[in-house]
């Protein structure tokens, strides 16, 4: 478990085949009875059941080992099967094998005087670019497979064919007969092919002989590796792996049994190909060709092949990826009164999650007190373990007292997870490393993980019913890594374009926009409430008004949280249209300006201080400052904008999305008008005088400039509803300032929803030639068609309804359909990638040391500190030094 | 005039050698428009070479894994509509996320192939040229020009009517069709050009013609190349600022660089095993580099061109353009285990098995899979602190 001297590490793992011999040394029982138990329920010895074969029942000590049923791995037995067969999973390498050497003299068809050449080459090859030398052995090998004339003893060829799945046919010479090859011939075929040769068509003659690709004695997995199921009623269930050996068991027997009576060929013939059948299936039940074998409900068998397979399979359900302890998953909501580096954990997981802490003279009170609390009380204890290993479970420990007087330094409690302790938090699915992060505990009531608002970017989270997961790490090592590199604040940057991740959302824009709006002035009793809000201590400065009442503007108060040498400008988001500015001079209070700390000009919102953007002031703090100062400022302003809107009121109601009558009326006119022009088209189109845009057909000329008409309307009658609408209303507010929504967002509320489309065309699919029976036949008109005059205000006709929820249910397939996509991509694009790292020189290197680029990106850069991928921000630079008098 | 040589100077001896000439060259220009006391400059210099110090990455650093993260996050926010104009309202291009899947599978040919063609000084500027060229390009086929083809049986014959407004588009005469037509080689047939229309050719066959194959006839006879270049099967005339640019659905660069008129350094197309065949493969990495990039900028998505070089380094590194996936980077892995891990279980270990293969454990997965360390970041790193050491052995 810990970092010492003992541990041992797998170095390196050879593949290769089991040999008869390895097999019989291995084992410690030769199966031969098909019955499992009789009729008491006891395990027949010598079945595949066998007692030996490992320790499965409770409290049974295991015959071979002497350990119980914990310490027992389990031990193989064996199969000596009456005659060979064929190991489906090398058919392909027996049958190139086969076709490689002579049939008659068992030499491998290259010419002798080569050998030795090649045999040199290859072994060069092999040391210094092995993917080389199994190229040129495979082509040794398809070489020798073209020889007709065996070029060692000058017999000529028969052709080989492979008939799947396992068996094998020698066509002769003069292209007659065809006789079959049975397992035993191909065998000692196999047998006879010396060691040098098999090297040159690229097997390993030391671990992998030919010869033992064909079956002669078959090894029995332990029992722990397919354990029975008890059901209630007493049955038992056998694991498909036992079925299946069970059926080899019982065929084998009866074959052996009729050899040595003598049977009649045929019959043999019969029995040895329905060994070779359940050896195939036991093996891999899914080969073509072979009838997968079923269980008695029709089920197929799960068999040996498919236990590795896919995603639920050995490999990756089992090996690259386990199942952990110290885990909690549930629900989560937000909470602005965390930290964004901490995590609201309910007290009923905190009282199951342990931390073992090792009991030093400096802890040994507290610890003393968690033990005494139990497992019931939080902060308790839910184990203790003695310097000597014990294990006491406190649940089941009737006199915790006397465990807490007893504890020393050398023993360890495994405590209740508490306030301060660091956790991986993590939502699914994984798309990057912001994916999971340390999160600080924060123990509260409640049943769901509660979460700062700011970190819903990078987990892509909301609070729509997600749930999310918890990890406590448990070793020293583990809780150094996850404080130093997983902590949510060394996140704030991502690499993935050298930008925040992590800033302001939402409520927190609109909050910051109203603060820093220049009409807002604040009493000093708001000045107060804001800045306990955000937990300032500290001296208020001077009012910006002195009479005839002190008042403060939101400017000042941000600037109390600025650094004194920081300074910043550029453009604040709505910064655009006719609220528009440049530089400096700006009548709309759009350009943000920053001078030795303090904010001077323009308001905050979604291009200064919000989420995923780039080069702001937010971004400028963060890595000038330090991702800690970043945290603190995010904390403790985020706090503050929520106050100002929980003072000021912030909602956005029906109100901000009605429009006059007037306005009504001039939407109208404007859908009127492109209607006309649609009919004109349309027009145009019927009597053939539409111009034709080159290479597309009159119907898709006609439709595109349909679409775009239309498009154009959609977008003036926004502009004219916009007109109507108060700038200052909270949904115009938070569109405009990035908080949420956009100008479409409120076009289609106030003003008309617009074209909807599938596919990027006129809903046009349905009945023949109209979309709904509610219209004419062969009506190309815009209603027909999918336009949407109304609002989410006024309300949608029917037939409107039945077109957006069309529109919209594209918009579903679409997201279903590109999650699976994308995620194939991107594990593809992981599995090629993962090994490659930075090595101390500055290259990129694979696993094997080779290199990948010489330098990193080619300037050896690291995103997450260099600003938007720019190595050093000259700009930037300058602006820090002498940005207060520019 | 001075002052700027000296500032220029200053920076050459503060920065030079301290960081890359690059960041000279910007600090120059940039600098440049400042007006700047001595002191400051120097502190501005100062914190240039702090500041790429600063940046530069950590060993160890696991970029393999954060360049697929990268690219493979916003990848699930694009779109899927394949479809898009590429600038042209005539062309459909491929685009989005099918694209991307498209680059890294290194198909041998996109869906949609596209090439730009640049002209050179002589034809850039003048439309008509350049329509020459394009004609020249443009692959016609006798389908092409033809209204009609009718089959006469009882005269075993088979009767073309060309369209002279086609035929004057692409720049041909009768006689042209009437040449290519004379090459087909079936049977004996006589090519003449219909005396009651002259714009019938008229096939005459010397033996009769199987009913049952005038179909298959047919479908040879429109389907026979006229002139232009096999693969380019529309060409658009673009303005582009003042030149004119031809691009073409359809891609055959090898062919296109040829043809005289073609500024055949700024030929550009989207196949990236084409390039790579015709210019190399850093040619294709290039390419590759810019592909990529450019549907990721198309769906605005923000991704550093850094992850995207990673990819097309590893893509390309082996000489030849590999597949991100089982049949490329990801199957010609060493490690065995790694590659069963990924796809075809156990194909893997079967053939692992029969090689003798020995798996070091140096990779990622292989070291997950056997409870190692893993490979990058913290675990490379070997050295230990030994608190018990004592202070006088380090001497």
């Amino acid at each position: 478990m810990s970092m010492s001297s003992g541990e041992k590490f797998i170095k390196a793992i050879k593949f290769g085949i089991l040999s008869p011999d390895e097999i019989r040394r291995m084992s410690v029982v030769n199966i031969v009875s098909p019955e499992t138990y009789d009729e008491d329920g006891t395990p027949i010895s010598g079945s595949v059941m066998d007692p030996r074969l490992g320790a499965i029942e409770p409290g049974q000590t295991c015959p071979v080992c002497g350990n119980t049923m914990r310490a027992c791995p389990g031990h193989f037995g064996h199969i000596e099967l009456a005659l060979p067969v064929i190991n489906v999973l090398f058919v392909r390498h027996i049958y190139d094998i086969l076709r490689a050497i002579c049939a008659k003299c068992s030499r491998v068809k290259l010419p002798p005087n080569e050998m030795e050449r090649y045999r040199t080459y290859l072994r060069k090859l092999r040391e210094r670019y092995p993917l080389l030398a199994t190229r040129f052995a495979e082509y040794l090998k398809r070489k020798a497979i073209k020889m007709s004339v065996c070029p060692h003893c000058g017999a000529k060829q028969p052709k080989i064919k492979l008939e799947k799945p396992t068996t094998f046919y020698e066509v002769s010479e003069d292209r007659k007969e065809m006789t079959r090859l049975n397992p035993i011939t191909i065998r000692s075929r196999l047998e006879r092919i010396p060691d040098e040769d098999l090297e040159l068509i690229g097997y390993d003659p030391k671990d992998a002989r030919p010869e033992w690709m064909v079956l002669t004695v078959l090894p029995v997995p332990p029992t722990t590796m397919r354990p029975s199921i008890l059901v209630e009623t007493g049955v038992r269930s056998e694991d498909d792996l036992t079925h299946k050996l069970v059926d080899i068991v019982r065929t084998n027997e009866r074959l052996r049994e009729h050899i040595a009576a003598g049977a009649p060929q045929i019959i043999i013939e019969d029995l040895w190909e329905l060994l070779q059948y359940h050896v195939t299936t036991y093996l891999d039940n899914e080969v073509p060709g072979v009838p997968p074998a079923k269980h008695r409900s029709g089920r197929p068998l799960k068999t040996l092949a498919q236990r590795l397979k896919g995603k639920e399979g050995r490999f990756r359900g089992n090996l690259s990826g386990k199942r952990v302890d110290f885990s909690a998953r549930t629900v989560i909501s937000p909470d602005p009164y965390l930290s964004i580096n901490e995590v609201g954990v309910p007290i009923d997981v905190a009282k199951v999650l342990t931390v073992p802490e090792r009991v030093t003279p400096w802890n040994i009170d507290e610890l003393r007190k968690y033990v005494l609390n139990g497992p019931n009380k939080w902060p308790g204890a839910n184990y203790v373990i003695t310097a000597d290993g014990r294990r006491l479970d406190l649940r089941y420990v009737k006199d915790r007292k006397s465990i807490a007087e007893s504890l020393a330094p050398g023993w360890i409690v495994e405590r209740h997870l508490k306030d301060g302790d660091i956790v991986l938090f993590n939502r699914q699915p994984s798309l990057h490393r912001m994916s999971m992060m340390g999160h600080i505990v924060k123990v509260l009531p409640g049943k769901t993980f509660r979460l700062h608002l700011a970190v819903c970017p990078p987990y892509n989270a909301d609070f729509d019913g997600d749930e999310m997961n918890l990890h406590v790490p448990q070793t020293e090592e583990a809780r150094a890594e996850a404080r130093v590199l997983l902590l949510v604040q060394n996140h704030i940057l991502t690499p993935r374009y050298g930008g925040m991740i992590i800033g302001a959302i939402q409520d927190y824009i609109s909050g910051a926009y109203i603060l820093t709006s220049k009409s807002v002035l604040l009493t000093k009793e708001d000045v107060v409430d804001l800045l306990a809000a955000a937990g300032y201590v500290g001296e208020i400065p001077e009012p910006a008004i002195l009479s005839p009442k002190k008042l403060w503007t939101g400017k000042q108060i941000i600037s109390l949280f600025l650094p004194e040498d920081f300074n910043y400008h550029g453009r604040a988001n709505i910064s655009a249209g006719h609220l528009r500015c440049d530089d400096i001079e700006c009548f709309w209070d759009s350009y943000v300006v920053v001078r030795k700390g303090k904010l001077l000009l323009g308001v905050l919102d979604k291009k200064s201080i919000g989420a995923e953007q780039q080069e702001n002031l937010l971004h400028w703090l963060t890595k000038e400052y330090g991702v800690e100062y970043a945290k603190e400022f995010m904390d403790r302003l985020f706090r503050m904008f929520i106050r100002v809107l929980e003072k000021r009121g912030f909602t956005m109601r029906l109100d901000d999305v009605s429009i006059p009558d007037e306005a009504k009326k001039e939407i109208n006119e404007i859908l009127m008008e492109a209607f006309k022009r649609v009919q004109e088209l349309v027009k145009m189109y019927l009597n053939g005088e539409l111009e034709l845009i080159p290479g597309r057909t009159l119907e898709e000329t006609l439709e595109i400039k349909i679409l775009e008409v239309l498009a154009e309307a959609r977008d003036r009658a926004g502009e004219a509803a916009a007109k109507y609408l108060d700038p200052f209303n909270y949904a115009f507010v938070m569109a405009r300032t990035g908080a949420r929504g956009n100008i479409l967002n409120l076009t289609q509320m106030a003003a008309s929803l617009g074209q909807m489309t599938v596919r990027g065309e006129r809903i046009w699919r349905g009945y023949m030639g109209r979309p709904l029976p509610h219209y004419e036949r062969d009506d190309l008109g815009p209603l027909a068609r999918g336009f949407v005059v109304n609002s989410f205000f006024s309300g949608l006709s029917p037939t409107e309804m039945f077109f957006h929820a069309a529109g919209g249910r594209e918009g579903l397939v679409d997201t279903a359909v590109r999650t699976s996509q994308s995620g194939y991509m991107q594990r593809r694009l992981i599995n090629a990638l993962q090994d490659l790292y930075v090595e101390y020189d500055g290259t990129v290197r694979a696993a094997d040391g080779s290199i990948v680029q010489f330098v990193y990106g080619e300037d050896g850069i690291d995103l997450m500190r260099a600003a938007h991928g720019k190595a050093v921000n000259i700009e930037r630079i300058v602006e820090r030094v002498v940005g207060w008098k520019m | 005039m001075s002052e700027v040589t000296e500032l220029e100077k200053l920076i050459e001896e503060r920065l030079r050698g301290r960081v890359p000439a690059k960041i000279v060259e910007d600090a120059k220009n940039v600098l440049k428009k400042y007006t700047l006391t001595r002191e400051e400059l120097e502190k501005i210099l100062e914190m240039i070479v702090e500041e790429y110090e600063n940046n530069i990455i950590d060993p160890g650093e696991p970029v393999g894994t954060v360049a697929a993260q990268s690219i493979g996050e916003p990848s699930t926010q694009m779109t899927l509509r394949t479809f898009h104009y590429a600038g042209v309202r005539e062309l459909n291009v491929t685009l989005g996320l099918p694209r991307l899947i498209e680059l890294v599978d290194a198909r041998k040919t996109p869906s949609t192939p596209l090439m730009y063609v640049y002209l050179d000084e002589e034809h850039k500027y003048d439309r008509e040229k350049a329509a020459a060229i394009a004609r020249e390009i443009e692959l016609t086929r006798i389908e092409n020009v033809t209204l009609r083809v009718d089959v006469d049986i009882f005269n075993n014959a088979v009767i073309i009517e060309l369209d002279p407004e086609m035929l004057a588009d692409k720049g041909l005469t009768i006689e042209d069709v009437k040449k290519v037509l004379e090459k087909l080689r079936t049977k004996k047939a006589r090519v003449v050009i219909s005396e009651r229309n002259p714009n019938e050719i008229v096939i005459q066959f010397e033996e009769g013609i199987d009913p049952s194959k005038i179909e298959k006839l047919r479908d040879r006879i429109l389907k026979m190349k006229i002139k232009g270049i096999k693969g380019i099967n529309k060409v658009i005339i673009q303005r582009r600022g003042d030149e004119y640019v031809l691009v073409c659905e359809g891609s055959n660069l090898a062919e296109v660089m040829k043809v005289k008129g073609v500024d055949y350094r700024k030929v550009r197309t989207n196949n990236i095993k084409e390039v790579e065949e015709v210019l190399g493969i850093e040619a294709a990495r290039a390419l590759l580099i810019e592909e990529i990039m450019s549907v990721l900028e198309e769906q605005g998505l923000d991704v550093d061109i850094r992850h995207v070089m990673l990819v097309a380094d590893m893509m390309t590194r082996t000489g030849t353009v590999k597949q991100i996936g089982r049949h490329g980077v990801a199957g010609e892995k060493p490690s065995v285990l790694a590659r069963a891990a990924f796809e075809v279980t156990v194909k893997q270990l079967v053939d692992a098995a029969s090689r003798g293969e020995v798996d070091e454990l140096q990779g990622v997965a292989e070291s997950v899979i056997v409870g190692g360390y893993i490979p990058v970041g913290t675990g490379r790193i070997k050295l230990v602190y030994n608190p018990y050491l004592k202070e006088s052995s380090f001497q």
